[in-house]
């Protein structure tokens, strides 16, 4: 017992000192580690923002010209049939494309739920296209869905004559063709979100509802997707934010076409301030887009940080 | 390790003597596929031999869209090329922001102004200071066709926009697309002006050079319009997206009859081993016979800080002015040479004639910008005439007057 009493304050006045040096570093570590980030983050993202922000104010054309017109540039920009058509789009994208998206995804997830074989490898399958860039899958169907090479030749080469896929080229349905795409690759990683949660659910009170006499369909309505609320809102948002800033799918899938009828505000914002040497347009149609995410994101961020403190 | 550090002080030894000896270039171009690249290394070649540093700064990307936001990242960053491939009026934008360096003690020594038409060294100056150097001329409104296909369905090359619409039926009657074309804008607009150009050089001046809204939006305006809707029934439904080279071998494998085209597409043909006048014809765009619309290339010059690469900055243009390299350029590239009065041997027949236009035009007076190619107008107004023009060839529910009235109010809301 002695030497061990003895030894004791030996160490002890030796490593408190190492001790306080290791656990100042420590406590500092994080800080340090992800100071660059955050200055990074703070420069190139919120910096930029402000800095797009003044540059929508400006005259600016085909460099940044520091002279302040007001709000002038939104006015052109609302004036502008294009950018409306951009936005009509946007709307009609996003909204088509969240909404198949969240139905399939729950459907397909589902489905996968019911204990079936080779569940892993049927989930690989559906998860997979989120592994393919958007301009990969944007080329893809846009062979698929070409009238002269894909899906409509295919058909009528096969014996059905009168068979008609032409929305690729037909300026009223041509951004319905980046719905069925962008579904294509995003209805998956929903499935996987939607699976994760259905896995998560309180395995007790399903059985306690089945003791009930609940028929399954039942059980999924009124007890587990309601659960799944938290999921729900979390695929709503990155879907959101897939539509809002699509680009590549439109660039490889139509490239705006016909003429600017799938043009949608990221592929307007590109051209009107880099190539058409419009840059206070531009500015002022990121800012508005940037608006758009905040309109969806604030009540989001807003609810969550509300629930955790009820919580 | 030691060779590493052998190979950096041997860069760093040459980078020196080149500094001494003389200056160097660094020439920003989007001058990348075969034929193009290839006329480009002649340039290099005659700067190098000349003692000077040749920095190649090529980005890819036809259009040069890339290539301009490389560009603007650069000269922003107060650290631009030598010289930068810009054209048109896009040249003046340039110039207004004060980055162009003036190359009058060039000019004046190789008498650019008597060399050059007063159209093409207008817009190689800026506040009337030459401050860029042409390196071609592309003649935009050609007709490409191939006659075999015409002698099969029994048909007439047209020389109107009306022979040409109806020329369309008995072609589709013999299984072959009267009109190659691609759906993306700029192709939309090239056939376009080429049908206003056929109203005549006044006209088209007044809509495309001037803005004149009672032009833009007059009976002449608006029977261009629905002509150029017409075609539509010509081609065919994939066009939507297609680039143009595409639409060019639609003409070379007989798919397609013609395809209205600048003469870059002649390098289409002869790549795939085609002779003119045989194989395939050049004609002026329909009605547009005696009438030339131009692009021209060009490379504008940047100020530089230093005195030993401003001297070789100026070496750069006096030689692209030289016959050598605009005979060499040229034959590259399928246009012809923007100097007066060179040599007419090496160039083929459709060349031939395009040299003849452009010299007769200039007399006439109808020699005239391209708006398709930012020749006549800035990037923004060309853009905004795009989309009306794109819109209106591509939805059905627009009519002639609707979109001449819509022309109007974008070329003037982005003046």
């Amino acid at each position: 017992m002695n030497p061990k009493t003895l030894s004791l304050p030996e160490t002890g006045t030796v490593r408190p000192v190492t001790l306080r040096l290791q656990d100042r570093l420590a406590a500092q570590l994080p800080k340090l580690v992800l100071a660059p980030t955050v200055i990074v983050t703070l420069v190139a993202v919120y910096g930029y923002m402000i800095w797009t922000g003044l540059l929508s104010l400006t005259s600016s054309r085909i460099l940044p010209v520091w002279k302040f017109i007001g709000t002038e540039q939104y006015g052109k920009l609302l004036e502008n049939d294009r950018w409306g058509v951009a936005v009509e789009n946007l709307i009609i994208f996003g909204g088509l494309f969240i909404l198949i998206c969240l139905v399939l995804g729950v459907l397909m997830a589902i489905l996968l739920d019911q204990k079936i074989r080779a569940e892993g490898a049927l989930r690989t399958i559906y998860l997979y296209p989120m592994a393919i860039s958007f301009i990969v899958t944007g080329t893809a169907w846009k062979w698929l869905l070409n009238p002269g090479l894909g899906l409509q030749k295919t058909l009528r080469d096969w014996g059905f004559e009168g068979f008609t896929f032409d929305w690729l080229v037909n300026p009223d349905r041509v951004v319905y063709c980046l719905v069925i795409a962008a579904v294509w690759q995003s209805s998956g990683f929903v499935m996987a979100l939607f699976l994760a949660g259905l896995r998560g659910a309180d395995q007790e009170m399903i059985k306690a509802a089945q003791l009930d006499g609940a028929s399954m369909p039942m059980i999924y309505r009124r007890i587990i997707l309601p659960s799944l609320k938290p999921v729900f809102f979390s695929a709503f948002v990155i879907l959101s934010h897939i539509a809002i800033k699509s680009f590549d799918l439109v660039a490889a899938l139509t490239g705006g076409g016909p003429g600017y009828a799938s043009d949608l505000p990221a592929t307007f914002m590109y051209q009107h301030a880099f190539t058409r040497g419009q840059m206070g347009l531009g500015a002022a149609s990121a800012m508005l887009m940037l608006g758009g995410v905040l309109a969806i994101l604030v009540p989001y961020l807003y609810s969550e940080l509300r629930s955790k403190k009820n919580g | 390790m030691k060779t590493l550090k052998t190979c950096l002080s041997g860069i760093a030894l040459s980078v020196a003597c080149a500094g001494a000896s003389a200056g160097e270039v660094e020439v920003l171009h989007y001058w990348t596929s075969g034929g193009e690249a290839a006329a480009v290394n002649v340039l290099k070649q005659q700067m190098e031999a000349a003692g000077h540093t040749w920095t190649d700064f090529a980005v890819a990307g036809g259009g040069g869209e890339s290539a301009m936001t490389v560009l603007k990242s650069r000269a922003v960053s107060g650290n631009p090329p030598s010289a930068a491939q810009i054209k048109g009026l896009d040249i003046q934008e340039w110039g207004e922001l004060g980055f162009l360096s003036s190359l009058d003690d060039v000019a004046a020594a190789g008498e650019w102004d008597s060399l050059l038409p007063a159209v093409v060294s207008d817009v190689m100056k800026y506040d009337g200071h030459y401050v860029a150097v042409p390196v071609n001329v592309h003649r935009v409104n050609w007709l490409w066709a191939n006659p075999e296909v015409f002698r099969k369905a029994g048909a007439e090359i047209p020389t109107t926009w009306e022979q040409m619409i109806e020329v369309g039926p008995k072609l589709k009657a013999a299984g072959i697309i009267p009109l190659a074309h691609g759906g993306q804008a700029w192709q939309d607009a090239t056939t376009f002006e080429a049908i206003a150009l056929a109203e005549g050089a006044d006209f088209y001046r007044k809509a495309f050079v001037e803005h004149d809204e009672a032009t833009l939006q007059g009976e002449t305006m608006i029977k261009v319009l629905s002509t150029f809707k017409q075609l539509r029934e010509l081609i065919d439904a994939d066009s939507s997206g297609r680039d143009w080279n595409v639409a060019t071998s639609m003409v070379i494998n007989g798919q397609a009859a013609m395809q209205i085209m600048g003469d870059w597409a002649k390098g289409e043909f002869t790549a795939a081993g085609k002779t003119p006048g045989t194989d395939y014809v050049c004609m002026p765009a329909p009605g547009t016979a005696d009438m030339f619309t131009f692009n021209i290339d060009s490379l504008a010059m940047f100020t530089q800080s230093e005195d030993n690469r401003q001297q070789a900055q100026h070496e750069l243009a006096k030689m692209v002015m030289e016959p050598k390299f605009q005979e060499t350029f040229n034959l590259n590239k399928g246009s012809i040479p923007a100097r007066q009065g060179m040599d007419r041997t090496p160039f083929d027949a459709c060349a031939l004639a395009s040299m003849d236009d452009f010299t007769q035009s200039a007399e006439k007076n109808s020699l005239v910008p391209s708006m398709a190619h930012g020749m006549s107008t800035s990037s923004r107004v060309q853009g905004a005439i795009y989309d009306v023009v794109t819109n209106y060839f591509n939805s059905s529910d627009i009519t002639a007057e609707q979109a001449a009235e819509k022309l109007a109010r974008a070329v003037n809301a982005s003046l």
